[in-house]
């Protein structure tokens, strides 16, 4: 509370960054625990790595930190390098799910116990 | 109110929302456009930040690629009885309790490390632009342009830039993108006369 009155009178620093973080973690966490669709648990993924992301972007933002301590450019390389794990992972996971779509009939993750060919 | 303040209330507003927003939508269309609107939004977050080519990838790998594949993947699977499945409503109040602890522990940690507190004194001035195209591509290539002026020699040493991690992302993507057309090819089916007795169809 005490954080977001502050808001509007002092500048925005990493905490603001990384609540907005948790929150997008959060909701993909319990994106990918309830949903029964496959594909809304894959988009649950999505925003687990982008609420990571917004971590690490703003741990080497040069705006928000000074310059000693902070990431530096290294937080955005390593956030170029999960936007890019998460583009391979969503073509192999929409692959596996098009597989489990096409044998199955269904989409239902609930269904997906058996392991048999 | 300063503009950068502002701004940033809306972007983060508008991801968090629309990331609640898929979370309690329950038909999969939706869901794919509110991820869209979510991820974008995240994107102007990366550019309030400074990381420049950060958000232009964002919005081109991960809302121009990755959820385009995403939004194929719901055209191809959207029967009926799939749009829109439904959560029984326990589990639901299960994992928004579960969530709004983690979510209250996540925020009170990161709220309460002094590092991290808004600070006066930003690295840049605040009307200087970033740019961080050409030190990122830099630091692929096996150059740290940026930590030129590192005064310690030993840690320069080590700075040597990142060719080694983007060849093993590179080779990833590929042998990746090969498995996934493999995984996805269409299938013959094994009684489709066209395929195993050609001669006598077209005869």
């Amino acid at each position: 509370m005490m954080l977001l009155a502050s808001l509007l009178t002092e500048p925005i620093g990493v905490s603001h960054y990384m609540v907005v973080g948790a929150v997008l973690f959060t909701c993909g966490v319990i994106c990918m625990a309830t949903k029964r669709n496959a594909l809304g648990v894959l988009m649950g993924i999505e925003l687990v790595l982008n609420g990571a992301n917004v971590n690490l972007v703003a741990l080497g933002s040069p705006y928000l930190r000074g310059s000693e301590g902070s990431l530096g450019l290294d937080g955005q390389l390593m956030a170029m390098f999960v936007i890019v794990l998460a583009a391979a992972e969503a073509a192999v996971a929409l692959a596996i799910a098009l597989n489990f779509y096409n044998s199955l009939g269904s989409i239902d993750i609930d269904r997906a116990d058996d392991l048999k060919g | 109110m300063i503009w950068s303040s502002f701004l940033f209330l809306l972007c983060s507003l508008l991801a968090g929302g629309f990331a609640i927003a898929v979370v309690l939508s329950n038909n999969i269309v939706r869901m794919a456009f509110y991820l869209v609107l979510s991820l974008s939004a995240t994107a102007g977050l990366f550019f309030l930040a400074g990381a420049d080519f950060v958000g232009a990838m964002q919005l081109m790998i991960y809302v121009g690629g990755t959820l385009v594949l995403l939004v194929f993947g719901v055209m191809l699977t959207a029967q009926t009885p799939f749009l829109a499945m439904r959560t029984s409503s326990g589990e639901l109040l299960t994992a928004l309790v579960v969530g709004g602890v983690l979510l209250f522990v996540l925020a009170f940690t990161v709220t309460n490390v002094p590092a991290w507190q808004p600070t006066n004194t930003p690295a840049v001035e605040r009307n200087t632009p970033v740019v961080t195209a050409a030190p990122i591509g830099m630091a692929l290539e096996g150059y740290r342009v940026d930590q030129l002026d590192q005064p310690d020699a030993e840690l320069r040493q080590g700075m040597s830039g990142y060719l080694f991690p983007f060849l093993i992302v590179s080779v990833h993507l590929l042998v990746v993108l090969v498995g996934a057309a493999y995984l996805a090819r269409a299938r013959q089916a094994a009684n489709d006369d066209v395929t195993n007795f050609p001669s006598e169809v077209r005869g």
